[in-house]
């Protein structure tokens, strides 16, 4: 099992520095893979879609996934419900290459996670800070992603995850060896890791930002924020010119150090997704699953 | 020894270690501008091959690399980075770089499920630990290019002149054998 975990963790330093594009049709998931996606996430509605409909958000339907499995080379990743492990054993029986345990959806559990270390495919979960990044990193996650607040368009409060994220990383380096075991109560989480976080100044894992980011400066602001690579939910196939947009969000990934490319990119783009303010929102998705 | 990392998408920040490791110089390359500086070699890294395939050559970085690779820069090429440097792609019409005597088939191991850690001698010599990641297979080799590691009758790290490519990464084991052999051949080029 630690053999399937290290592979699993392997594969997400292979999608680093790229981006992760929802799409909802094997159409859409062509668009993304001809502009750059690294990997793309097969779901029925976009995030901000699920936020305009209300009602319970569950897994997509295994014929939905398998048709965008089919229709393009690059990894493809699905979400299911926090804690619902059957909503994941029925994407490991597809072969997905990566789960989603998201809190775009409705939970399921209201207490836990899904053991993940029960799986042979690996999971990406949502986290608002080092204390959260780290017990889904206990529970088996072999990638953490900023949660922010997914389907507003509003990239602050990925800003705010990650930045929290990063100062604990700091906080934590600082910290003399006989310190780390306070800290890890403080914290909630296992000693061992965050002994790593200690001596290796990261997450052992691999991590993106997610939620939120809508332009090519919103995605150049997370990796510059220390972000390994960017999910690009609603903000594409929700702006005026999915295909366009996609493919400047690659390349200021790809960029991010370099304003002039960032600029180049951001030029005439057409109309960004319209977008909700965080003060504006009933439902703030990041408080799900802590 | 200064070595360029090819830095658009993937792991490429685990080669730049392994090289540093190895008393070479990493830098990266992410634009036009960053072939400025001269290089004695080049790594292609892991990652997704559509994007980087993509990015090269929106970048504009595709011909200037193509010319100094097929005049005998030192190259190395890991996974997505042999599928950018093979002549040929099973069922694919895109090539890129198509320096490298073979062909390969993308993902031929199927999806994640699929992905495996193996060991097997380098060059005869010691057993190196491999990892594939949803990895390409080669599925024939051209004349004149040599197998360095094969695994169950399957090349899967072969050499022609400059080029070196593996189907593996070798900058996600500890081991830096091969890092080594790719630096001592890049050396005798010099």
């Amino acid at each position: 099992m630690e053999n399937r975990y290290e592979l699993n963790k392997n594969l997400a330093q292979m999608l680093k520095g790229g981006v992760i594009m929802d799409v909802t049709t094997p159409e859409q998931a062509k668009i993304a893979e001809a502009a750059g996606a690294c990997a793309v996430m097969a779901l029925e509605r976009i995030p901000a879609d699920i936020r305009a409909a209300g009602g319970v958000a569950r897994m997509s339907d295994p014929k939905m996934i398998k048709g965008i499995q089919a229709a393009v080379s690059i990894p493809v990743m699905a979400k299911c419900r926090i804690g619902h492990f059957a909503e994941a054993q029925v994407l490991e029986a597809i072969e997905i290459d990566y789960i989603d345990e998201s809190e775009v959806l409705s939970p399921a559990d209201d207490k836990l996670h899904i053991d993940k270390t029960k799986f042979k495919v690996p999971f990406v979960c949502g986290a608002k800070d080092l204390g959260e990044a780290l017990r889904r990193i206990s529970e088996g996650a072999a990638m953490i992603r900023t949660k922010g607040e997914p389907g507003t368009g509003d990239v602050v409060q990925a800003v705010r995850h990650m930045r929290m994220m990063q100062s604990e990383i700091r906080r934590v380096v600082s910290l003399k060896d006989d310190e780390i075991y306070e800290a890890a109560k403080e914290l909630r989480v296992c000693v061992q890791l965050l002994k790593y976080v200690h001596d290796h100044g990261k997450l052992p894992v691999v991590n993106f930002a997610a939620g939120g980011v809508a332009t090519p400066a919103d995605a150049a602001l997370m990796m510059q924020l220390g972000a390994e690579g960017v999910f690009v939910g609603s903000g594409i196939f929700k702006s005026g010119n999915p295909a366009k947009r996609a493919a400047a969000i690659v390349k200021a990934v790809t960029n991010f150090n370099d304003p002039k490319v960032v600029a180049e990119v951001s030029e005439d783009l057409g109309e960004a997704m319209v977008g909700i303010n965080e003060s504006e929102i009933q439902l703030l998705m990041a408080e799900r699953g802590k | 020894m200064f070595v360029g990392v090819l830095a658009l998408q993937g792991a490429f920040i685990e080669h730049e270690r392994r090289v540093a490791e190895l008393g070479a110089t990493p830098f990266e390359i992410r634009e036009l501008r960053d072939l400025s500086k001269p290089f004695d070699a080049l790594i292609l890294p892991g990652g997704e091959s559509t994007v980087q395939g993509k990015l090269l050559r929106e970048l504009g970085l595709f011909e200037p690399l193509r010319e100094k690779i097929v005049s005998g820069l030192p190259v190395l090429g890991t996974c997505a980075g042999l599928i950018l440097l093979a002549k040929s792609i099973c069922a694919e019409s895109t090539v890129h770089f198509a320096a490298l005597d073979v062909t390969v088939e993308r993902n031929a191991y199927g999806r994640q499920l699929g992905s495996f850690h193996a060991q097997a001698p380098l060059l005869g010599g010691a057993e190196i630990p491999l990892s594939f990641i949803r990895a390409p297979k080669i599925t024939k080799l051209g004349n004149g290019v040599e197998p360095l590691v094969v695994l169950d009758g399957v090349p899967v790290a072969v050499r022609q002149k400059n080029i070196i490519a593996a189907a593996f990464h070798p900058e996600l084991d500890e081991d830096r054998s091969f890092h080594q052999l790719f630096l001592d051949t890049a050396a005798q080029a010099q």
